[in-house]
């Protein structure tokens, strides 16, 4: 494995650097028939599960072919996505926000020729590489986060919960058959790096043990007040202590304070605090981030914890199977998830979906707690 | 054969999603066969070591990164992140396993061409997986080590004019929905405008010298197909001043079924025959829709833009012709005190090249949270700790009944002196004059 330079002389950093020069601009990478219509949209419309048509004021048609995929991908099946893109339209192919990748040509014919080839395609090990569907009510793909592939303070993991819970909702990520779109987040930790909190379905990763300190190495790799500044509830303070005979520097935690979100593992790497038993999952609900009908909206917290369960997660298969079906059971055509919940009431929601009220779900966390409880004779039996 | 068994794992390529487990699987294998003599500069076992930290991860239910290090290019704060395994005497593979952010273009159209030649560096200077995209909306190169950094860099910005995506407390990668690109509801060019503020400013986004993170997003109408409202510091949503323009002809064909609501939305299931009373008329949230005469008719000055309507018949109504956007400011997870999503700023402004008045409204609440805001204090904090109406005049806006949901329930007023007729500075012997004690 030989060392290769592009070219770059690292006695001379600054010789020859490109910089801040951002990103491609989009216009290069535009289809022909999207760069001629820009702006003059008249109308779209969804053919079937996973194809649109927009049509242009001119009259211009272009279908799009929409497929799921896992976010995480190799180059290998990033150049089948290349080719497959060279073969039906011309070499042009985009991603939307849900990690989902859409192709575009330019006619039915054409659109649904592509779908089957999309869908003819599967991994050795059997599950579709690029299923069609995406579209209309039903489920898209989850944003998501690292987990334990790639991040230091992951309560689950992304990648696995994510695919566990697109297995169980596969049925309307190709049917559009649910009263509204419901959208579905993952976030590892209660830091949401996939700020999961407006979601129809937010599903969250959560550790419920402290830090545990390390004091053999703490006094010499922690920048102690570094630690204390990042506690958000100032539950660290430093401290001294005898470990193995010696005076050491160290800190001391609150624990009853601590709610468990690893800032300061970030800055000291003598504070872990992931454990199979304590780590896990919240179950957030009915949280929307569109103006449609109602305001945008939080998600709440429906299910305080399920355990890590990997590799197939039972429980959360379960609990959004719940949640998912008593909804498209009972709510009203283009209601969103949190709407139906408050129109029928969160006593209702809970009757319905069969979860548990637990006291764990009634807010005691700061200012807005308040807000949540009920100050009014109204409620339903 | 797997460099190691990965029975748990391996549960997860059964079933109908698409499976990265099967997908980092396939990859190991073609990397040891290397057809094409890449020659790769990070171990060629990265993706089985992946495979076998990420199954000892689902056996001890514990993640095994170390938090990252200071790692990065020469002269940028951001768009690297550091990553080290804690085993890696058993991985090897994935000992140094940094993350590359990459600026991508925005509303995300690529060429074949362009994907191939990211794909034949990162086989070549990294693991040779990705995140298409991260949930900042760059790019993500996932692992690779130390001394490819630099080399990286080189090749994206000399052979790829590319750059890095933010990171830190600094301008994080703006993003937009395709707007204007593809969809009817565009009220503005979401994408030219988040590619001229990126580009605008690049020093904001390389080079932190924020109290924290700062996110601007994209949305080219109240849809919010980017999240903007929930998640960016500054959200940029478009909207119309005037009225809906109705085709009352295709009004009549959607009442009269022939064409399906929603663009066809609700295919999947029989919801029976179209209802414009039931489905459009009652679900107006402000009620300002009634049909007269065989057509229908909208009291624009009462309606608050939800979109409703227009989703549901996109082929009888249409965005006003006055578009402009609505800037909404402070949107933040839960995070310390509690999750904020983004309160309106600007009720509406014209997106009009050079963008000057959009920059000097960013620009304006930038100087006042870098003056005001602490350390790691996100926009949306520093708007609670002050109140909204400090936003509001850092950027020189006169506040109006837009600005808030309702006033304010209590009448703790924190007036200034010069606001007092007279000042405060009053004389306890002329109080005396007319007041025993
Ligand atoms: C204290 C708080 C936070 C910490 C310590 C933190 C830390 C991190 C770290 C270490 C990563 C890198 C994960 C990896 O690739 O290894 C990350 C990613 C990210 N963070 Fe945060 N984060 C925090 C809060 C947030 C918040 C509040 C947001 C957003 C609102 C956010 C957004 C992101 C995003 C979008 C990513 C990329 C995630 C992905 O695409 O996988 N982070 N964060
Ligand atoms: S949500 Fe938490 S664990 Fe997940 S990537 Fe972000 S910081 Fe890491
Ligand atoms: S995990 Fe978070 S709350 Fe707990 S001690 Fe560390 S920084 Fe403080
Ligand atoms: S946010 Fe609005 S304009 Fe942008 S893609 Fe979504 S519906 Fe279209
Ligand atoms: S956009 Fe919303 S508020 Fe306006 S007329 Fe349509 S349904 Fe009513």
């Amino acid at each position: 494995m030989a060392f290769i330079s592009t070219g770059y002389d690292p006695s001379k950093p600054m010789e020859g650097r490109i910089t801040d020069i951002g990103p491609r601009h989009f216009e290069e990478f535009y289809p022909p028939v999207i760069k001629k219509n820009k702006g003059q949209w008249a109308y779209h419309e969804i053919c079937e599960a996973g194809i649109l048509m927009h049509k242009a004021k001119g009259g211009d048609e272009v279908y799009t072919v929409r497929c799921g995929g896992a976010r995480l991908i190799s180059v290998t099946l990033l150049r089948e996505v290349c080719d497959i893109a060279d073969k039906y339209c011309g070499g042009y192919v985009r991603w939307t926000t849900r990690n989902n990748v859409e192709f575009m040509v330019d006619t039915l014919a054409k659109a649904k020729e592509l779908k089957a080839d999309l869908n003819s395609r599967k991994f050795a090990g059997g599950s579709f590489k690029f299923p069609v569907g995406g579209t209309g009510a039903g489920i898209t793909n989850i944003v998501h986060t690292q987990g334990w592939v790639h991040c230091h303070t992951p309560a689950t993991d992304a990648s696995g919960t994510v695919k566990v819970a697109m297995d169980e909702l596969f049925e309307h990520f190709t049917k559009m058959d649910l009263p509204a779109p419901v959208r579905v987040s993952m976030a590892c930790c209660l830091n949401m790096c996939g700020a999961v909190h407006c979601s129809d379905i937010a599903i969250l990763g959560y550790h419920r043990k402290p830090p545990i300190i390390d004091n053999k190495v703490l006094d010499n790799i922690c920048e102690i007040p570094l630690a204390v500044a990042a506690c958000p509830t100032g539950a660290i303070r430093p401290t001294k202590t005898e470990h193995e005979g010696k005076t050491v520097n160290t800190v001391a935690i609150k624990q009853d304070r601590c709610m468990f979100c690893g800032n300061c593992y970030t800055m000291c790497p003598a504070l872990p605090l992931s454990d199979k038993e304590g780590d896990g999952l919240v179950i957030m609900a009915g949280g929307k981030i569109s103006n449609r009908i109602s305001r945008p909206k939080f998600s709440k917290v429906v299910v305080a914890f399920i355990p890590n369960e990997p590799p197939r997660w039972p429980t959360l298969a379960k609990v959004l199977r719940q949640i998912v079906t008593a909804y498209a059971a009972e709510a009203n055509k283009y209601e969103r998830l949190g709407d139906w919940a408050e129109r029928i009431g969160w006593e209702r929601f809970f009757e319905k979906t069969g979860l548990e009220f637990t006291s764990h779900l009634i807010d005691d966390f700061r200012d807005p707690a308040y807000y949540t409880w009920r100050q009014t004779t109204q409620f339903k039996w | 054969m797997a460099k190691h068994a990965t029975p748990l794992l391996d549960q997860l390529q059964s079933g109908p999603w698409p499976s990265f487990v099967s997908d980092i699987k396939e990859e190991a294998e073609r990397r040891h066969k290397n057809e094409k003599n890449v020659e790769y500069q990070v171990p060629v076992d990265v993706c089985d070591d992946l495979l076998g930290i990420l199954e000892l991860s689902y056996k001890d239910g514990t993640t095994h990164w170390k938090h990252g290090g200071i790692v990065g290019v020469f002269g940028y704060g951001g768009g690297v992140i550091g990553r080290y395994c804690d085993q890696p005497q058993m991985f090897p593979g994935v000992a140094h396993f940094h993350t590359v952010r990459v600026a991508q273009p925005s509303g995300m159209y690529y060429t074949s061409e362009y994907l191939r030649q990211l794909c034949d560096l990162w086989e070549m200077r990294g693991s040779g997986l990705t995140n298409m995209h991260g949930a900042t909306g760059d790019i993500v190169l996932l692992g690779t080590t130390t001394p490819q950094l630099e080399e990286i860099f080189y090749e994206l910005t000399h052979n790829m004019n590319t750059d890095l995506g933010g990171s830190g407390s600094n301008l994080r990668t703006p993003a937009a929905c395709l707007g204007e690109s593809r969809c009817e509801w565009a009220c503005y060019d979401a994408q030219e405008l988040c590619h001229q503020m990126t580009n605008e400013y690049q020093d904001e986004l390389h080079r932190p010298a924020f109290p924290y993170k700062f996110k601007f997003k994209f949305d080219g109408c109240p849809n919010g197909c980017v999240a903007s409202i929930a998640r960016s510091d500054m959200s940029f949503i478009g909207t119309w001043r005037d009225e809906i323009r109705i085709d009352q002809e295709a009004v009549a064909a959607y009442v009269g079924g022939e064409i399906q609501p929603n663009g066809g939305a609700h295919a999947g299931k029989d919801w029976g025959a179209f209802d414009i009373e039931k489905e459009v008329i009652d679900l107006c949230p402000t009620e300002c829709m009634w049909m007269e005469d065989g057509k229908l008719k909208i009291n624009d000055r009462e309606c608050t833009r939800c979109m409703h309507c227009l989703n549901v018949m996109p082929r009888a109504l249409r965005i006003g012709n006055d578009r402009g956007l609505s800037i909404l400011v402070g949107a933040k997870a839960p995070i310390l005190d509690g999750a904020q999503m983004g309160s309106l700023l600007v009720p509406f402004i014209k997106v009009e090249e050079p963008y000057d008045e959009i920059k000097e409204i960013i620009e304006g609440i930038w100087e006042w949270w870098m003056e005001e805001g602490k350390n790691r204090e996100r926009l949306g904090e520093l708007i609670k700790r002050q109140g909204l109406a400090k936003a509001i005049a850092a950027v020189g806006l006169t506040p109006v009944p837009q600005h808030v949901m309702e006033p304010r329930h209590n009448p703790y007023i924190f007036w200034k002196e010069e606001d007092v007729e007279g000042g405060w500075d009053r004389d306890i012997a002329d109080y005396r004059k007319h007041h025993q004690r």
